[in-house]
């Protein structure tokens, strides 16, 4: 098991001010919108239906909340144990991108309140591409909290403490979570499997969804294969959120980042990157796209940001062992794949999006951006509540010692576990131990 | 199992993954042959009077109402779009100097992308080959106006609680009464011809075989994006009427397909959980000697196995 604490800090500080001030003013914007309509706050129109609110919300929400099911695959289904301290930052940072999803789709929606209509049999859609990615983001979000809930029960079982006539259902709640403490472990491979299934069926519909728009979209980005791109990028954005939020954290919380797993995830990334790269470019070589690129305009230069900012700069980046070991480079590459994945998504859904009948190009109005800059910021004070409250993050609370050292503890106390059972690699155990 | 094994199953299961290449010589898993009604356009007869513009918002309730606004040809000035507030609009062209006229409205498609897309079904293609929606099941996503190649469905953003999609409904009051729908009935020079599909792309080819000099030899919709119920005869390609060029697969072929074979009996999701319960099942205890190889090995090989999964 990992062993992990709540942060001990301070949670009002300046910066958290600053992003309470953002969140007040998303609310202003949204609450218009639950009063005057969609319209009122956005430059959505019958010519752009989606904005900035599905490209950068749900699109690249999605898609930077990878990180959870990459790192659970890594470490439970791969069983790179080593990982495991990175687990829980990246379970909470896609529990919470994933509910913020839904929340923006709450603004988002015409008929909010409708949410729940994929899930009635007599709606069931089965040809439609986005009733998958709605299933499957639903079903997702259930296996994520299920795979939250060690960390509460971790946090709970034996002291809760409830204010008031609460107090008598302290019984209840402690006999709830020991049973959940007894039955998850048992069951908890299956939902980790389902997570990363669920997570592979709807990244790659997120990218289906545009295959539907052969006549509206630029050529450099539609494509059958979409969805297949949409996967991979995400899957090559997962580790690198990891690497951001690991090294932002340790900086806020002023502590060391686990250099030594990160730059390991990071040269990981370099290939997903690469490989990335290629079936882009195939797929472009294929389908004859090639000359698109030279045709000058905003396509072809969002197109070249997005490879070269967004794929070749930070894989190249990575490949170099020194950039890996160092916290300001790593964190500098990572931040290119964050920014090269999120063009894309928003290059995918509006950039390359062009209207038949269009008379105007779409730019986000005040109310959108400020609707989505007040989710981000919300997500940022809700995880850092969080991580103060439950047992995310992996440190050492008593002394300064460092994760890696952590870490190999806990490799020392595992092998010690095995030494006394006879194996076929018991004499590696030994020959390292001793 | 062998490492070399591992990789040629991922390779499997990934393959099934990768869409289009496994499924492309399947047909078109969704369409449906819907031998419903459909009315013919004929653009050559048009004299632009708009009447069909007010009879529509009169029998649909739109808010526009008054015949006279009607008369204002100003209109034509500026190419216009239906919107929530109109369901047809008629616009002009000049390609040849000479005005031509087209009414604009839901082409009630064969295969609709709108039908397809939608995650509720709120939008359907009736066995009467109307292409009907149904509010109190929408959940506003919007995805059916995004998806439609003829831009046609429009939204009501300034309501606030019960926004609709809001496109021609060909009258289906008055079709379920047995009359024509409302901008045919009015129509005072029969440019419009309301009727079986099939009898009317019948029609359609005799007044072209009929008349050669005055109509090219193309009937629009009878196979773009796989067919509509409404068809238009034109002196000139419908393009240079401002209707978009559309080739002949219905457009919801290639995602359909993606999803019916990433589905298909629920096959491939279900071999890739196995599959990676299998590899949960197989490294529970390799992780050893991995950390024994140096941390750098281990990430090689973390990116073999998760490159795998993935392609
Ligand atoms: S024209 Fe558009 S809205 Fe009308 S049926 Fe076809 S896809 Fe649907
Ligand atoms: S807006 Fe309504 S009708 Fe259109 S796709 Fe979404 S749920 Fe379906």
């Amino acid at each position: 098991m990992i062993k992990a604490a709540p942060v001990q800090r301070k949670f009002l500080t300046p910066g958290v001010y600053v992003l309470l001030s953002i969140v007040l003013i998303g609310v202003f914007f949204a609450v218009r919108r639950f009063l005057f309509g969609i319209g009122a706050i956005s430059n959505l129109n019958d010519q752009y239906p989606w904005g900035i609110w599905i490209a950068i919300d749900v699109a690249s929400g999605v898609a930077l909340a990878a990180g959870g099911f990459t790192t659970a695959a890594l470490a439970h289904i791969f069983h790179r144990h080593r990982y495991e301290a990175l687990v829980r930052p990246a379970l909470l940072t896609a529990l919470l991108g994933y509910t913020f999803v839904a929340l923006g789709l709450l603004v988002d929606l015409g008929r909010f309140y409708n949410i729940w209509h994929p899930l009635m049999p007599s709606m069931w859609s089965g040809h439609s591409v986005l009733f998958e990615v709605g299933i499957c983001v639903m079903f997702y979000l259930t296996v994520l909290y299920i795979e939250f809930m060690p960390v509460v029960v971790e946090r709970f079982m034996g002291r809760v403490a409830l204010p008031g006539w609460l107090a008598h259902f302290k019984g209840v709640v402690e006999f709830l979570l020991r049973l959940f403490d007894r039955t998850l472990g048992r069951v908890m491979a299956l939902f980790i499997i389902a997570g990363v299934l669920l997570s592979c069926l709807h990244q790659s519909s997120l990218g289906a969804l545009m295959v539907i728009v052969p006549y509206k979209m630029h050529p450099l980005w539609h494509t059958p294969i979409l969805p297949l791109l949409f996967l991979m990028s995400a899957i090559a954005v997962g580790f690198p959120m990891v690497i951001v939020e690991s090294i932002w954290a340790a900086r806020t919380f002023g502590r060391k980042p686990e250099m030594h797993l990160l730059s390991s995830l990071g040269k990981t990334v370099s290939v997903l990157l690469f490989v990335y790269f290629s079936f882009k470019v195939g797929d472009m070589i294929i389908r004859g796209t090639v000359p698109w690129l030279f045709q000058p305009g905003l396509e072809s230069f969002m197109f070249v940001l997005e490879m070269v900012g967004g794929v070749i700069l930070p894989g190249a980046m990575l490949l170099s062992s020194r950039i890996r070991h160092s916290a300001p480079h790593l964190l500098a590459a990572a931040l290119l794949v964050v920014f090269g994945v999120v063009l894309n998504r928003i290059n995918v859904f509006l950039v390359a999006y062009k209207p038949l009948y269009a008379t105007e190009r779409y730019f986000p109005a005040i109310g959108e951006i400020a609707v989505t800059a007040g989710l981000i910021a919300t997500l940022i004070l809700v995880y850092r509540l969080m991580v103060t409250v439950f047992p995310v993050m992996a440190v050492e609370t008593e002394s300064d010692r460092s994760v890696e050292e952590w870490a190999h503890d806990v490799e020392t106390k595992r092998a010690d576990q095995r030494m006394s059972v006879p194996r076929g690699n018991t004499a590696v155990t030994q020959r390292r131990d001793s | 199992m062998d490492r070399r094994e591992f990789t040629k199953l991922l390779g499997a299961t990934g393959l099934a993954l990768v869409p289009g290449k496994a499924a492309a010589s399947d047909p078109h898993p969704h369409a449906r042959k819907v031998d419903g009604i459909g009315v013919l356009v004929d653009t050559t007869l048009c004299i632009g009077c708009r009447k069909c513009e007010w009879a529509c918002n009169q029998s649909n309730n739109l808010p526009e109402q008054p015949l006279s606004s009607f008369e204002n040809k100003s209109a034509f000035t500026s190419n216009r779009r239906p919107d929530a507030a109109h369901y047809t609009v008629v616009n002009e062209s000049r390609p040849d100097g000479e005005p031509i006229w087209a009414k604009v409205q839901c082409m009630h498609c064969q295969d609709p992308a709108c039908a397809s897309a939608c995650i509720v079904t709120a939008f359907d293609k009736r066995d009467d080959g109307v292409v009907a929606y149904d509010a109190s099941r929408c959940m506003g996503c919007r995805y059916c106006i995004v998806s439609c190649p003829f831009q046609i469905p429009a939204y009501e953003y300034d309501n606030a609680l019960t926004p609709q999609v809001r496109k021609c409904t060909f009258c289906l009051e008055r079709l379920d009464e047995g009359r024509a729908p409302a901008c045919v009935s009015i129509c005072p020079v029969e440019c419009l011809t309301y009727g079986r599909r099939d009898e009317l792309i019948a029609l359609a080819h005799r007044k072209i075989a009929r008349n050669p000099d005055r109509y090219i030899d193309h009937v629009y919709g009878e196979h773009e994006v796989g067919g509509t119920s409404w068809l238009y005869l034109s002196s000139v390609p419908m393009t240079e009427l401002d209707f978009p060029e559309l080739g002949d697969a219905p457009v919801p072929c290639v995602t359909e397909t993606i999803q019916h074979s990433i589905f298909k009996n629920f096959v491939p999701p279900l071999a890739l959980y196995a599959f990676l319960g299998q590899i949960m099942w197989l490294t529970r205890d390799r992780e050893q000697d991995a950390e024994a190889e140096g941390s750098d090995a281990v990430a090689t090989q973390a990116v073999r196995d998760q490159g795998g999964t993935t392609l």
